[in-house]
């Protein structure tokens, strides 16, 4: 029989490996499941993690990564801060989308002027549009006490409705021949996030590193990064040393509201290039996914989210040169949060393998 | 006594690093009581939930009545005629008495059946309790009846008792007695877990003692002194503080008629408290248990604001003033939780050190934070405290109850507080540090420093105050000098007298 026993303190071995093995579970249960769907799984598994980095079109692929993985981990980023002191963002995707808009909006309220501030001038428009939009749940709670899981999740589908709005009417193409979407501002040298287009780097990507960095300092060296992290681990003893709940709420999903909006108003202003009815990819919810693969640390997402940048790319080369369902590389993603959740348990407990007891 | 009930030989189990029971062996005859007694963490839990079935043996067996005894579980356990009393009580707040006593049943009779049966038992044995009462509005004394009288409807021979008298006023104890000396005349055995030592000579028949596992001697303790009896479990012989005897001082703390609603709805709500603590002097507040112990702490670390001048440091008003602003000013607290309240149980030692101490030992420097300043502060609380831990980086959940309760005190004592106050300061610890605790708060207040005790160990409340007072329903009794008092006037302070009357039936 197998038996779980708690231990004295969590395990720094386990603590290291526990991301790999769920990455090694997901592969295998992974294969499995792309075997039933009739492919090879060694072949399934080697197109999504092999062929973006090593194979012939390799030199397509990988900046790639850099386009998918940026968003991601500044996303992220945002949310271990709120998630480390138990502050659920889960509305990433919504404040995503707001600072795409107000990016955006605010790069095309110059159009077709040229002038060196305009791109800065979006970049703390997407910043407090995300960050508006964060505070909603933010203050809902402070005040009221909602649930802000509730509230963020909700507000992304007004955020949807929003975005559609927006293509169709305010920040609709003039010249766009009665399509919907904005006008595409990689054609707007003034309000472009590219700095190097064929590499793959825009100012998402140097903003994404400086966010892990931010973050590490933080979390290590400064007081409000201890007292999140003492608010997630005991909540009543973080109250007895003087932390104000209230105002890490505020703090918490402002800054995972403003990286996100961020991430949406690089992604507007240079891999996506316009505001579109379907300008939002589902980075918001994937970010939940490469914070917790990433263990709440600004290192381990970094990782994780080249990781899952990785599966996003490799996924699309499964999808036109397998055959596979997009639908299944979802569910393999969402794998790996599964399998991660559940070998976590390792670090805090060990199996032992105890004798058969006689009831 | 007829015979033996239970015989325990060569019991052994061990946990990952450490040996719970090494080779205990001892014997309860039938309707006796038999103390087990040691020290915090010397095997008397592990042993017990051995007995209780909780927990299987590596090793040794057990005989009840003759016949071999391996209780796989609780339930085989409570089958064959053992039943146990925790020390922390599992009751539902939110249903009644017959409810929550039904729950611990195996086969429950009808809710009417089970209601007169309670009535009968309780009055049987002298402990009032109404089966219809709300158990979120019954006081500890009370709970520990519902409890009680849980066991005693399955008819056990062997009744095991952890530590009952922690939560009770010396009248309440007093019944309890009563109730236990009737169930071992009708030939019912009990054994009786505890380290207060005078207790168990009012109340026992035999006394096992153990220590780090092992037993180390038994005696009757009408025949054995307190003291021989604590030597025995300490194992080398004990420091009884002393008081260096300080001059008393200004009035450093004052409470003026302050008054606040619990944050929790089964809290107490404190109602009208006023108190004065002088320089150099040690307050000590006695009660039982949520009776406003930890409202009042809160209200005082700056948990729960309160007017500004319901709460005065030397003289300045600081009742709106957040927990680091009090620090800044020298107010210091410990509360009773160690794990979750005073420390973090997942963090180590050097953070749970900067938890307090970040603003009075200039941990941090505009927001970023000194680590190697941290960590050489909290080395200074392991050494002067002797917190037995391998190290400052290990987690506050890996050491036991005993070292953390010393390194959580030493955190604030270490920060020379003008005042400080202290809920539970000696709970669950060994008697060796409780006294170099108790010590370390008499060098306090010799020092200068005001000092706020607030306990439900009456015997160390007597040793180190000055003055005493106590908390009744969130109520305080006029505060009266230490060395006057009596035990029946101490319990009565203490509200002595409820729990005592006939539940009204």
């Amino acid at each position: 029989m197998l038996k779980l026993e708690k231990r004295p303190q969590p395990s720094q071995f386990w603590t290291y490996l526990t991301p790999l093995l769920a990455v090694a579970l997901t592969m295998i249960a992974g294969g499995v499941l792309f075997a039933f769907l009739g492919k090879d799984p060694i072949v399934a598994i080697r197109t999504i993690f092999w062929d973006p980095l090593f194979s012939e079109f390799a030199f397509y692929y990988r900046p790639q990564l850099l386009v998918k993985g940026a968003p991601l981990v500044l996303i992220a980023i945002g949310l271990s801060l709120g998630f480390r002191a138990g502050i659920w963002n889960i509305g990433a995707e919504g404040q995503y989308i707001i600072g795409a808009i107000t990016g955006a909006g605010v790069g095309l309220a110059f159009y077709p002027m040229e002038a060196w501030y305009i791109f800065p001038l979006m970049v703390i428009a997407g910043a407090l549009g995300g960050w508006a939009w964060s505070m909603i749940p933010a203050l809902l709670k402070v005040k009221f006490g909602t649930n802000e899981i509730l509230v963020s999740l909700m507000l992304v589908y007004v955020a949807e409705q929003l975005l559609a709005s927006m293509s169709l009417g305010l920040l609709k193409n003039p010249e766009g021949f009665g399509f919907p979407g904005s006008r595409n501002l990689n054609d707007y040298a003034s309000a472009n996030s590219w700095i190097h287009q064929n590499a793959g780097m825009h100012w998402g990507v140097v903003a994404a590193f400086i966010a892990v960095i931010f973050a590490y300092v933080l979390l290590n060296r400064h007081m409000l990064g201890f007292q999140i992290r003492l608010t997630g681990e005991a909540p009543r003893a973080a109250r007895f040393a003087g932390v104000n709940p209230n105002r890490l709420i505020l703090i918490c999903l402002g800054t995972s509201g403003a990286l996100a909006g961020l991430a949406g108003l690089f992604e507007v202003a240079g891999p996506s290039g316009q505001i579109s009815i379907d300008f939002n990819a589902g980075y918001g919810f994937t970010a939940i996914i490469v914070a917790f693969l990433g263990r709440l640390n600004p290192i381990g997402i970094l990782l994780a989210g080249a990781l899952m940048a990785l599966t996003y790319i490799g996924g699309d080369i499964a999808q036109s040169k397998l055959g596979l369902p997009a639908a299944a590389i979802q569910l393999f993603q969402g794998m790996l949060l599964f399998f991660l959740l559940a070998v976590d348990m390792l670090t805090n407990f060990r199996i032992r393998l105890g004798q058969k007891e006689v009831a | 006594m007829t015979g033996t009930l239970l015989s325990i030989n060569g019991l052994t189990k061990a946990y990952p690093g450490v040996v719970a029971n090494d080779n205990v062996s001892f014997e309860i005859g039938e309707g006796e009581v038999h103390a087990l007694l040691g020290e915090n963490g010397a095997g008397k839990s592990t042993l017990v939930k051995m007995i209780y079935g909780l927990v299987k043996p590596d090793r040794g067996t057990m005989q009840l009545r003759g016949d071999a005894y391996a209780p796989a579980e609780p339930s085989a356990a409570r089958a064959a005629g053992v039943a146990m009393v925790f020390q922390h009580f599992s009751l539902f707040e939110a249903l009644n008495v017959a409810e929550n006593v039904a729950l611990g049943m195996e086969n429950p009779p009808g809710m009417r059946d089970l209601a007169a049966r309670i009535r009968e038992v309780s009055e049987m044995y002298g402990l009032p309790l109404d089966p219809d009462r709300i158990v979120g509005d019954l006081s500890a004394g009370e709970r520990q009846r519902v409890e009680i009288i849980r066991c005693l409807l399955q008819d056990p021979k062997l009744l095991i008792m952890d530590e009952p008298t922690s939560v009770l006023t010396p009248q309440e104890v007093d019944i309890l007695f009563e109730t236990l000396r009737k169930l071992s005349a009708e030939g019912t055995a009990i054994l009786y877990i505890s380290h207060k030592l005078e207790e168990i000579r009012t109340l026992c028949d035999n006394a096992t003692i153990l220590r780090l596992g092992q037993v180390v001697g038994d005696c009757v303790p009408r025949d054995t002194t307190a003291r021989d009896m604590a030597e025995m479990m300490v194992g080398s012989s004990l420091l009884v503080p002393e008081r260096a005897g300080g001059t008393v001082g200004p009035v450093l703390l004052k409470i003026n008629d302050l008054s606040v609603a619990s944050p929790s709805a089964f809290g107490t709500s404190l109602k009208n408290i006023s108190l004065e603590v002088r320089a150099g002097e040690i307050l000590g507040l006695g009660g039982v248990a949520g009776n406003g112990q930890d409202e009042l702490l809160a209200a005082l670390s700056g948990e729960i604001p309160t007017a500004p001048g319901a709460v005065e440091l030397d003289g300045k008003p600081i009742g709106g003033l957040g927990p680091v602003a009090r620090r800044r000013l020298g107010l210091l607290t410990a509360p009773e939780e160690r794990l979750g309240h005073a420390a973090a149980p997942d963090m180590s030692l050097i953070e749970n050190a900067l938890l307090t101490g970040s603003v009075r030992e200039g941990l941090e420097n505009r927001g970023f934070l000194k680590w190697g300043k941290a960590k050489s502060f909290a080395e200074a609380i392991i050494e002067r405290f002797d917190v037995r831990t391998p190290g400052p980086d290990n987690a506050a959940r890996s050491l036991s109850g005993g070292n953390l309760q010393k390194f959580v005190i030493g955190r604030e004592v270490m920060q020379r507080p003008e005042v400080l106050v202290v809920n539970q300061p000696t709970w669950g610890v060994d008697a060796a540090a409780a006294a170099a605790i108790r010590q370390a708060l008499l060098d306090l207040a010799a020092g200068g420093a005001a000092v706020v005790v607030i306990s439900q160990d009456l015997d160390e409340l007597m040793e180190i105050s000055d003055h005493f007072g106590a908390l009744n329903e969130g109520r305080l009794s006029d505060i009266r000098l230490a060395k006057d008092l009596s035990v029946d006037e101490i319990g009565l302070m203490m509200g002595g007298a409820h729990g005592m009357e006939v539940a009204h039936v």
